[in-house]
């Protein structure tokens, strides 16, 4: 009885500590709903915002995004509403997928690397306005890539230029594309080959701004001239536009010049810098001479030629600076701060007149800040990049508040914030950058996307979310996941490109084309072998190509189709060779015959119903 | 039956009147769509070709759609069936069917000009019969490339008879094959031709025979 009593008790006593326990597990914290699902919360919410971006099968979208791929080395395209990838760019990485990277000449366009880290696209401009033409994208070995958007491929790719290192602050084009920029993130003695004790950083290491030249009718790229600087980590820049046309804005990080643990010993003094260039006058001195040669280059010493480049005081570690499309202010965001300083380019340009000075780094002088600077936005943590509306707004992301915030040009009130998920870096609004923004649109390229999509591994991809600006909030319309990593990117309207879906076959130059089936064969020249083949429905032709073991094989395919759609690929097994050739294309691959045997060759692009017997034999006769 | 045979030649020896004459300068302005336009009209639809493949044949050439593609794009498909590409080289008719055209068109202003019932008769049944044999002719092409495959084609398909006119499914493809705005012409022709006959054979019936200039 005694025991039973007991055990009643103590099985009472346990179930008041459960429920206790459960009482005070539903008490615990958890994670605010709203930043849980960050946006649209009711649900008509969703319904408009599913409305606002779905593009039925079959229709089109309204613009196009071209959003950088980062370290992947390539540009994405993406239709905005609906953020569908349409598809990949290859730019500085080899792309199995269009034979980039495979044929004669664009590996001889990647040259050496096989990598680049893309950065900034620029979409080329008349008059500050997109022309929907080329578009340039930078990558830190220090190049610059132009594609032309009549057949979005790769053209040229520039560089690496001589003593630019880590060419992060690029491709900022100029509003008629005089210039795509170029700035070195980490300085280096130059010439590059040099070597200096890393003690010897402050005075021996050299920071380089370079603009490099876009020949208006081709779009082909050339150095035009380089800036020498002192070692800060340039980051970001843009170009002045309208009144502050000819001028050219970059920040920097690290103006300590530390060296080491840079998080912390880059970070000890308030500010950092904006460097202004005046262009227009750096191209004067270049054309009167002025310069040193280093690296084989002419470089610019702003020590020996004053008036090119002046510092502007900005928050601490800036990340972007941008011009407001009049071209009036230039808003420079310090990443460790919580404001958004809007300087004025009116009084930027009193203050060098009146030689408004607080100093000087290496012969620069440095513009007092209080004389430039217009207002500080109280925008949030983590200021980072800025977009523009078409009616004076502004929107900056904040990296660390995980948000957009919405703000007013010439009043600096914020009116409006959005929860991002997660960790925004870089924004980009419809036209966002030009004279004249579309709004409608904005896509937030987040850093961080954990939790939004099903489970894919801890490679979690990036996060690109499409917001609603047409109204006086912003409202969050879609989570799209995009390839790594989106450090910028463009929204063009649709109807401004025009891009060709054949090769018209009257535009093929090349001398090794053939059109004719007759005239597809194998010629040889000692042991130099080039054949010549056509790609047509559904036969490769020759169907066999004799070679002799150590022959250096030319095979230059021409697709003879003008269909849309109709592409034909050349797979040649066990020799690592993937050509695709688009209708009316040539494409040439050299090699050398190094393994005796009998190779297939097959059309890799499904082309129709006798897609599969599109194929022939490669054979490498042994020699005796 | 002899009544009309003397009738008849009496007013085939007539002068043609206004009207007639009238149309048959009509007949020969409707002579000139057929260089202009095509005479007949082939279109295509699958479902990988949404927008179509067009063809339209000339008098004297053939036209594909999309700049000339769509015959090119036509001849690659056919090719898995064994046809024969479509070339303008193998048309024969397009060498003499323009002569033809001119020739009749002299002939209809000559009727026009010296203008006896006579000519006009003429005209008109060479016409016809010009007329006939070039819709034989045509159909007889289609019949040929839809039977003349080759036997080691890919696809092997029974031999057809492409639509002449009208809607026919074959495989995966609608055609649709339709006179073009140069037969229309060339119908008006027709029709101008047989009413400049009929007007001026009336014309002849009324008319007492002692009124007539003819004899003079």
């Amino acid at each position: 009885m005694n025991e039973k009593k007991k055990s009643i008790l103590s099985w009472g006593v346990l179930a008041v500590v459960v429920a206790a326990g459960l009482l005070v597990g539903r008490c615990a914290p958890s994670g605010p709903k709203a930043a849980k699902k960050g946006g649209a919360e009711t649900k008509s919410d969703v319904a408009v915002a599913a409305m606002k971006t779905y593009v039925a099968p079959g229709d089109l979208d309204e613009y196009y995004l071209f959003s950088s791929g980062g370290h992947s080395g390539q540009v994405y395209v993406y239709g905005v509403p609906s953020m569908r990838h349409l598809s990949t760019i290859p730019v500085f990485t080899p792309y199995p997928g269009t034979g980039y990277g495979f044929d004669d000449e664009s590996k001889a366009m990647l040259g050496n690397l096989t990598w680049g880290d893309a950065h900034h696209p620029a979409l080329s401009e008349t008059n500050g306005d997109y022309d929907g033409r080329w578009l340039f994208i930078n990558e830190m070995n220090g190049r610059i890539a132009r594609i032309d958007l009549r057949d979005f491929k790769t053209k040229q790719i520039f560089g690496p230029v001589p003593n630019v290192s880590g060419n992060h602050g690029s491709s900022f084009v100029t509003p008629n594309t005089e210039y795509a920029m170029m700035a070195s993130r980490f300085s280096i003695p130059i010439p590059k080959g040099t070597v200096a004790p890393i003690e010897k950083y402050a005075t021996d290491y050299k920071g380089i701004i370079a603009g490099i030249k876009i020949d208006p009718k081709t779009g082909q790229m050339s150095l035009a001239w380089e800036i020498m600087t002192p070692p800060f980590d340039w980051d970001l820049g843009d170009a002045g536009k309208k009144v502050s046309d000819g001028w050219m804005f970059w920040t920097c990080y690290n103006a300590e010049r530390a060296t080491g643990k840079l998080e912390v010993t880059s970070a000890q003094r308030d500010r950092d810098y904006i460097a202004a260039v005046d262009w227009k006058a750096v191209e004067k001195a270049v054309a009167e001479g002025k310069g040193d040669l280093i690296g084989g280059v002419k470089v610019i010493d702003p020590k020996k030629v004053p008036g090119l480049v002046w510092l502007m005081p900005c928050g601490k570690s800036p990340h972007g600076v941008d011009v407001s499309p009049d071209g009036k202010y230039i808003i420079g965001s310090g990443k460790l701060q919580g404001v958004t300083t809007a300087f004025n380019f009116e009084k930027i340009k009193t203050a060098i007149q009146n030689k408004d000075f607080t100093g000087d780094e290496d012969g620069i002088p440095v513009l007092k800040y209080e004389s430039i600077k217009d207002a500080e936005v109280p925008v949030g943590l983590g200021p980072l990049h800025t977009q523009f509306g078409p009616d004076g707004m502004a929107y900056t992301s904040l990296f660390v508040d995980s948000a957009i915030a919405k703000w007013k040009l010439g009043t600096w009130e914020v009116v409006d914030k959005i929860p991002m998920s997660y960790s925004i870096g870089h924004l980009c609004a419809a036209e966002g950058d030009t004279v004249s923004p579309d709004g409608k649109y904005l896509v937030g390229l987040n850093k961080l996307s954990h939790g939004r999509h099903l489970s894919v591994g801890p490679s979690q991809p990036e996060s690109s979310q499409l917001v609603d600006i047409s109204e006086e909030k912003m409202k969050l319309l879609y989570d799209a996941f995009t390839e790594p990593e989106p450090h910028y990117a463009q929204m063009i309207k649709a109807d401004k490109l025009h891009p060709i879906e054949v090769y018209p076959k009257e535009e093929n130059k090349n001398p090794l084309a053939i059109w004719d089936v007759k005239d597809a064969g194998v010629t040889r020249q000692g042991t130099n072998v080039l054949a010549k083949v056509v790609l047509v429905r559904s036969t490769i032709t020759p169907t066999a190509i004799e070679v002799a073991l150590g022959d250096t094989v030319k095979i230059v395919m021409t697709n003879i189709e003008q269909t849309t759609d109709e592409l034909h690929g050349f797979g040649l097994l066990d020799y690592n060779i993937n050509i695709v050739v688009d209708p009316g294309e040539t494409k040439a691959v050299t090699f050398k015959a190094d393994k005796p045997g009998v190779f297939p060759y097959y059309c890799t692009n499904f082309c129709s119903a006798l897609h599969q017997e599109m194929q022939g034999y490669l054979i490498v006769k042994p020699k005796g | 039956m002899r009544v009309f045979f003397e009738k008849s030649n009496r007013i085939l020896d007539l002068s043609l009147d206004l009207k007639p004459r009238a149309f048959l300068v009509l007949a020969f302005v409707f002579l000139i769509p057929s260089y202009l336009f095509p005479l007949w009209t082939l279109t295509m639809f699958a479902p990988q070709y949404p927008e179509g493949l067009r063809m339209g044949i000339y008098s004297w050439k053939l036209e594909g759609g999309n700049k000339g593609q769509d015959v090119k794009e036509i001849n690659v498909l056919n090719h898995y069936i064994g046809m024969k590409d479509i070339e303008i080289a193998d048309f024969n008719e397009f060498k003499w069917i323009p002569f033809v055209v001119g020739a009749v068109g002299l002939l209809i202003l000559r009727a026009a000009v010296l203008g006896k019932v006579s000519h006009a008769v003429d005209c008109l049944v060479i016409y016809l019969y010009f007329g006939a044999f070039s819709v034989w002719s045509f159909g007889y092409k289609l019949f040929w490339y839809g039977h003349n495959l080759a036997p080691t084609a890919a696809v092997r398909v029974d031999p057809f008879m492409p639509p002449m006119f009208g809607f026919k499914q074959l495989a995966n493809f609608g055609v649709y094959s339709y006179p073009g705005l140069g037969s229309y012409a060339l119908g008006l022709v027709a029709l101008c031709l047989a009413l400049a006959v009929f007007l001026a054979w009336r014309e002849g019936r009324l008319s007492p025979a002692g009124a007539l200039r003819a004899a003079a």
